[in-house]
């Protein structure tokens, strides 16, 4: 069965285009365009990985992620921040809230689905 | 009336109470638990200053004159109220040089000059023992009141008359010398502190006013109905109706009210018995506090009933019958009330028995250090030198001249009796101390008075004093010849005593008072100005001068030599005894952080200690000679001594220089503290705005980059999607040129290098153009443009572009927020003669009141993703810092669910236009 | 020792304010045939103005001690 992959962005190009790759590479898409959106859809589609913004409206990716991993019945989604901010301290926050991973726009598509593959085989 | 047995027993019952309280204050002094270390015991011992010249007098003065018995009183209340600068000031010049009595801080003040002490010693000796021998007239007139038939008296004698060996008040006076000797010169200390004594005397204070508003209670409210009552009797008696108005006796006149307040002032600081009880016994300086007004308070308090007394006395015996004076006894007498009397009698006892005891001790120290000990320095040099320990001498002499000025008064009240001289001797007295005044006052305050000037000033003042004041009294108490204060000494009128130089309408007190004070000052200030003072004396008027400014670098002592330890204990052993003398020193030792006498080095220092030590028991200036005779160096000349100060002064000033500075450092350390802060706050604002920019430049690359990427990898994608992709790309990198460009451009305008074209242009023109390029925009959204202009508005300079800029700005916002369909956009153009004012109002969803301040901010946009137009979040500061450019303002009301208005208004004359 | 230097210069105006009130002219403005609860307008004066006087550098100096 297809893994179910949640791309939460509110940048209306970005969602497109992750959404088209991540269907080539046969997942199957949902998609939340701002923060409550994405803990709604989280809870309620369990989607096995998050590819989480961080600079959203209503509730930033940090807080998203924290909720998700805070709650031991959604511990085993995985998530994959992405953020356009490059900083260091930014990284490491997204880390130490739990994020499985982390990736700075713009991104490399291979590398991308890279990770995301090794995520959902660990 | 009363058995004599009685009275005797009651004053000496009395007598023996006064012993055992000094004798319990002495023990628990010697304990160290001192009753006498309190303000209120200070207080009430400086009211040593209200003898029985006030106790019985005051009621006689009353009686003749109303008021006039009231400066006495006024004097020191307004006194006192300056003894918080300049008795504190006495003070701590008196702790700092041990100095122990008036005399003493004459001599030292001017150099440490013997024959300066010498002659206040004997101006306040010739000025005082007839105050002595008044108090003990007092008790004697009063013990033969007691004893006496009423009627008897009536003549106004005292009832003693007979032989000396049988007068009681002779064995009084001797009494009191035991008393004095006793707790006054006990033992030597270098403070010549006697704290039993001080409770005695605070005891009787608490006696006399006891006994005097007993019987002011009882005349006014039971002999009388109060003070109405009284006053009304006396208003019907036409014979009384001097007392109660201002100048009854219409003789003296307001120039000699304001004489009386000033020459009270005067002797409540300078007679003998207050500075030594308000400055040589001052334990705390604190405590002087209190006693600057509870003195006053004591004062009113023992005056309140003086005039009621009187009037009760003159009601009751009429005038002319009965001696004023004795009121206070005679009223309780002549209604029965011997028990009253009796406490009236000792409470004059005590008032004239603690000032005899004060006085004497204060005489006596005089006597000893600047009288006696320099007359022995001088005659029997070698053989004081000789004598091993002088403490025995110095005890001798101390006490020999307790008695003999209890004898001298003594003797003066039996030679005067009931003349003149001695009756009116309250003020002579005053005016006598008076004449320290110009010398104290002038070396507290002022640097530049000489030894010389002191000496002409005071025998001056002295003299003149003798000559209107003293020899007239003795003239008018018939021990001279009338016709020289008559017609003048050998004829001569303008020499008149009472009327120097032709000078009259005024009392013969104020006459005195100015024209010794005049001859005083003129003095002191001229003879002092004839020189420029010496070594010795620069130095002392330093040191008193500026008694509260020395800090720790200014020098304590002008000495230069050291001496020998061994050399200066002994001197010092000779004067104090040797156990006080080691523990001095041995304490001495320890301040300075050795562990024994032996390890004192000889240094200027000690030398000085040992100088300050020995001045509290023989007086600064024989302490200075018996110095010398171990130091043995020149003394010092004014040039060194002005070096000396001079360093010092350097000292002081180059710390304050360094406190300047250190305070100059601290507040450049806080400026640079606050620059730092405001730079860190900068560099944080820059880095946000950095991430800000970084985040907007990021977000297009990344669409852009994986969709190319996608098509690059993958050929097979279908040409619609690839034509879907293109597209966003295109609009993506025009997304992003216009951010580079409005961040340069937001970059330019802020740090002002940006270009700036102005020319006149017309607001109506200008947003005529703007709404008809947004036409598009809006058809696009499926709104409507509403467009108010006025008729013609003024023209205003400024850049064209850049306006349209803002103007363009704001409706593409509107465009933006207006909700599809139905969306209404307002556009107004508005004029008020100063300012152009433009509106553009939506109907989208407002902005709530949070986010009101939050959309001018940099990459702050307004509205939730999906409503979130194609924006780069720097319009809107763009626009504000345009205006802003011109003397505008651009501002947004905004109530949510009702659309938002923003506007802005420029100045027609702005004082950026032209730039 | 701010405060002393205020209460010094307080307790010289109340020095001054007592020589003024106790001297002519003043004083002569309150020697009239009056009287106040039976008291000659003039006693009533001085007493009155004394205790005043008193409390006022109680105030002062009592003030200055804490």
């Amino acid at each position: 069965m297809a893994k179910k992959i949640l791309i939460a962005d509110d940048e209306p190009n970005i969602v497109i285009s992750l959404e088209f790759l991540m269907k080539r590479e046969g997942f199957d898409v949902l998609i939340a365009n701002d923060g409550d959106e994405a803990v709604q859809r989280i809870r309620g589609d369990r989607p096995d990985l998050v590819l989480l913004d961080v600079m959203m409206p209503k509730k930033s990716g940090f807080e998203v992620c924290q909720e998700i991993k805070s709650d031991p019945a959604l511990a085993d989604i995985r998530i994959l921040m992405l953020t356009a901010k490059g900083r260091d301290t930014e990284v490491a926050k997204g880390l130490a809230l739990g994020a499985d991973a982390y990736m700075t726009k713009p991104f490399a598509t291979k590398e991308l689905v890279e990770r995301v593959r090794e995520l959902l085989e660990r | 009336m009363l058995p004599g047995w009685l009275i005797v027993a009651a004053s000496f019952s009395y007598l023996l109470v006064l012993f055992a309280v000094a004798y319990f204050g002495d023990r628990r002094a010697d304990q160290g638990r001192s009753i006498i270390s309190n303000a209120w015991t200070y207080a009430l011992s400086i009211a040593v200053y209200c003898t029985a010249w006030t106790y019985f007098g005051s009621v006689g003065r009353a009686a003749s004159g109303g008021i006039w018995f009231l400066p006495t009183y006024l004097g020191p209340t307004l006194a006192m109220s300056l003894a918080w600068l300049v008795v504190l000031k006495m003070i701590r010049i008196a702790r700092t040089h041990r100095i122990t009595s008036i005399a003493d801080f004459v001599a030292s003040r001017y150099g440490k000059s013997h024959l300066l002490g010498g002659l206040v010693t004997i101006i306040a000796v010739v000025g005082t023992v007839p105050y002595i021998a008044l108090q003990l007239k007092a008790i004697s007139s009063g013990y033969g009141l007691l004893v006496g038939e009423l009627g008897a008296l009536r003549d106004g004698e005292g009832a003693v008359d007979s032989g000396w060996w049988t007068d009681g008040t002779l064995y009084i006076a001797l009494t009191l010398a035991l008393f004095t000797i006793l707790f006054g010169t006990r033992h030597l200390d270098t403070t010549e502190r006697h704290e039993g004594m001080v409770a005695a005397i605070a005891f009787e204070s608490v006696v006399k006013l006891l006994a005097f508003l007993a019987v002011g209670i009882y005349v006014t409210f039971v002999l009388y109905d109060g003070f109405g009552d009284l006053y009304a009797r006396a208003v019907a008696e036409p014979d009384l109706a001097g007392v109660l108005v201002f100048d009854g006796t219409g003789s003296i006149g307001y120039g000699g009210w304001f004489a009386h307040v000033v020459l009270a002032g005067l002797a409540v600081i300078f007679l003998p018995r207050q500075f030594q009880i308000m400055v040589v016994e001052n334990v705390n300086e604190q405590h002087l506090r209190r006693a600057t007004w509870l003195f006053p308070a004591y004062l009113l308090a023992i005056n309140i009933f003086v005039i009621p007394i009187a009037l009760g006395g003159l009601l009751h015996f009429g005038r002319g019958t009965v001696d004023p004076d004795t009121f206070v006894l005679t009223l309780p007498l002549a209604h029965d009330q011997a028990a009253l009397a009796l406490l009236v009698f000792v409470g004059g006892l005590s008032a004239a028995t603690g000032m005899v005891i004060v006085e004497a001790i204060a005489l006596s120290t005089m006597v000893c250090n600047d009288l006696v000990m320099p007359m022995l320095l001088h005659v029997r040099r070698f053989g004081l030198a000789a004598r091993r320990d002088l403490t025995g001498l110095l005890l001798g002499i101390r006490r020999g001249a307790i008695v003999v000025v209890l004898l001298l008064g003594y003797l003066y009240f039996r030679l005067a009796g009931e003349a003149y001289a001695l009756v009116s001797i309250g003020l002579i007295s005053f005016a006598a101390v008076a004449q320290f005044a110009p010398a104290v006052l002038g070396g507290m305050y002022w640097r530049g008075g000489t030894r010389e000037g002191a000496l002409a000033g005071l025998s001056a003042g002295f003299a003149v004093w003798a000559y209107t004041l003293l020899l007239p009294s003795f003239a008018k108490s018939g021990w001279l010849a009338r016709d020289f204060l008559d017609a003048g000494p050998f004829g001569i009128g303008l020499l008149m005593p009472e009327q120097l130089f032709g000078l009259g309408g005024i009392d013969n007190v104020s006459h005195a008072l100015f024209w010794s004070l005049l001859a005083n000052i003129g003095c002191y200030l001229g003879v002092s100005l004839l020189r420029a003072p010496t070594g010795q004396e620069a130095s002392q008027g330093t040191l008193f001068v500026d008694i509260f400014r020395r800090g720790e670098s200014v020098p304590t002592s002008f000495w230069r030599a050291g001496a020998e330890v061994r050399e200066l204990l002994p001197l010092v052993a000779r004067f104090l005894g040797e156990r006080r003398t080691r523990d001095a020193f041995a304490a001495y030792a320890r301040s300075h952080g050795l562990s024994g006498i032996d390890q004192l080095k000889a240094d200027p220092e000690l030398v000085h200690f040992a100088e300050t030590l020995l001045a509290g028991a023989i007086g600064s200036a024989s302490a200075r000679v018996m110095v010398s005779t171990v130091v043995k160096e020149e003394p010092l000349g004014l040039d060194e001594v002005m070096n000396i100060l001079d360093e010092a002064s350097q000292v002081r000033a180059y710390s304050h220089q360094l406190e300047e500075k250190s305070r100059a450092l601290e507040a450049a350390t806080a400026e640079l503290r606050a620059a730092n802060e405001q730079l860190k706050e900068l560099d944080r604002l820059k880095d946000d705005f950095m991430s800000s920019v970084t985040h907007e430049l990021r977000t297009p690359l990344t669409s852009i980059r994986a969709l190319s990427e996608m098509m690059v990898d993958d050929p097979d994608i279908d040409i619609d999607s690839r034509q879907r992709f293109l597209g966003i790309i295109v609009s993506e990198t025009e997304r992003l040129s216009r951010l580079v460009n409005q961040v340069l451009d937001l970059a330019k305008i802020e740090s002002g290098h940006a270009e700036w074209h102005n020319t006149d242009l017309d607001m109506r023109e200008l947003v005529q153009h703007a709404v008809e390029t947004t036409a598009q925009l809006m058809r696009d959204r499926g709104a409507i443009v509403e467009l108010a202009l006025p008729d013609a508005v003024p023209s205003l300079r400024a850049d064209r572009d850049r306006l349209l800029q803002v103007v363009l700005n704001l409706l593409s916002n509107a465009a933006k927020f207006v909700p599809v369909p139905g969306g209404k956009v307002w556009v107004s153009l508005g004029c008020d003669g100063e300012r152009i004012r433009v509106d553009v109002r939506d109907n989208g969803p407002g902005i709530p009141p949070a986010q009101q301040g939050v959309v001018f901010e940099k990459f702050r946009q307004g509205g939730d993703s999906l409503s979130r137009p194609q924006g780069t979040g720097l319009g809107l500061p763009i626009s504000r810092q345009i205006v802003e450019h011109f003397g505008g303002r651009l501002w947004l009301e905004s109530t949510p669910g009702e659309g938002a208005t923003f506007s802005f208004e420029l100045p027609l004359a702005s004082a950026a236009a032209d730039q | 020792m701010m405060r002393k230097g205020l209460a010094g210069q307080r307790l010289v105006a109340v020095f001054l304010a007592g020589v003024l009130l106790f001297d002519f002219p003043l004083l002569s403005l309150f020697d009239r045939p009056l009287r106040v609860w039976g008291v000659p307008l003039l006693h009533f004066y001085v007493f009155v103005v004394w205790a005043a006087l008193i409390l006022v550098i109680a105030w002062i100096a009592e003030r200055g001690a804490r």
